[in-house]
């Protein structure tokens, strides 16, 4: 089961509607071993496609670098799909490389809701599990990207100039 | 010439689990032959059987892309810091028109 807070799934919602019709993509990192979503990361669609993301290599290493200094992990990794439901298709399944992550999809297809579902992915092997949204206030980390998320004018998401 | 390997989670079955280990080599190429002989199998996730290095792995020199740097031409020297990351990539994309753009950009190269 993946736990994550509102206010995250709240803006990892708006990113995949400011990005829509292009998939949007980033992480939602936590302390290592915690299983717990706490930063969440918005990252570049480098593909810039409305059917195939992809990180740009240089923020990839940039923000991994970041997570092993304070002792983080992708605990979330999760992208859009804009026309299709929020399943991973088999080009996600081929390119899963991050067997402890929860891979998160949203799909935007319908433009007054959205389907959020979460998935292991795991040599190959693609097995769904609930999403357990938390209220936020419960931790100060969730907290702290409460702001973050709720904050966009004051935020550079890295796609905010297309 | 020591050279610092960091190993993502999902290829550290090759390395008994390390997350880092050591090697070394004048390029990329020599270095990923010598890991693979230490780590049988390590580098057959990372280059292709026509010798390119795959398209959906970022292999680092530092703070650099190898793509920018010869791929595995890119020179090494004593005591630099080689970073492997899976890419993180995929979407609704068809699985047949994804593989022909990584063909494609393997022979590219």
């Amino acid at each position: 089961m993946l736990s994550i807070d509102r206010s995250i799934i709240d803006a990892i919602v708006a990113h995949a509607r400011r990005d829509h019709p292009d998939e949007a993509c980033g992480v939602v990192a936590g302390p290592v071993g915690s299983d717990t979503p706490t930063r969440h990361i918005p990252m570049d669609n480098a593909a810039r496609s409305m059917t195939f993301y992809e990180f740009d290599s240089m923020e990839h290493l940039r923000v991994w670098r970041e997570m092993d200094d304070r002792d983080e992990e992708p605990v979330v990794i999760y992208h859009s799909h804009t026309a299709t439901e929020a399943y991973p298709s088999r080009t996600d399944v081929s390119f899963a490389g991050e067997p402890g992550a929860h891979y998160l999809l949203v799909s935007t297809r319908e433009p007054d809701s959205e389907e959020i579902r979460s998935f292991r992915i795991v040599d190959g092997v693609v097995t769904e599990e609930p999403v357990r949204i938390v209220e936020a206030g419960v931790d100060p980390h969730a907290v702290q990207s409460y702001m973050f998320g709720q904050s966009p004018a004051t935020v550079d998401y890295e796609c905010s100039g297309r | 010439m020591a050279i610092e390997v960091r190993i993502p989670t999902i290829l550290r079955s090759y390395t008994g689990g390390a997350k880092v280990v050591d090697g070394t080599g004048d390029t990329l190429g020599d270095l990923l032959a010598d890991l693979d002989s230490r780590h049988a199998g390590l580098r057959g996730r990372l280059v292709t059987e026509a010798g390119a290095l795959h398209r959906f792995v970022n292999v680092y020199v530092n703070d650099e892309d190898v793509r920018f740097l010869g791929a595995l031409d890119a020179k090494l020297s004593d005591g630099d810091s080689v970073t492997i990351l899976p890419a993180v990539a995929g979407g609704a994309f068809g699985f047949a028109a994804a593989a022909a753009i990584s063909q494609h950009a393997v022979a590219a190269r």
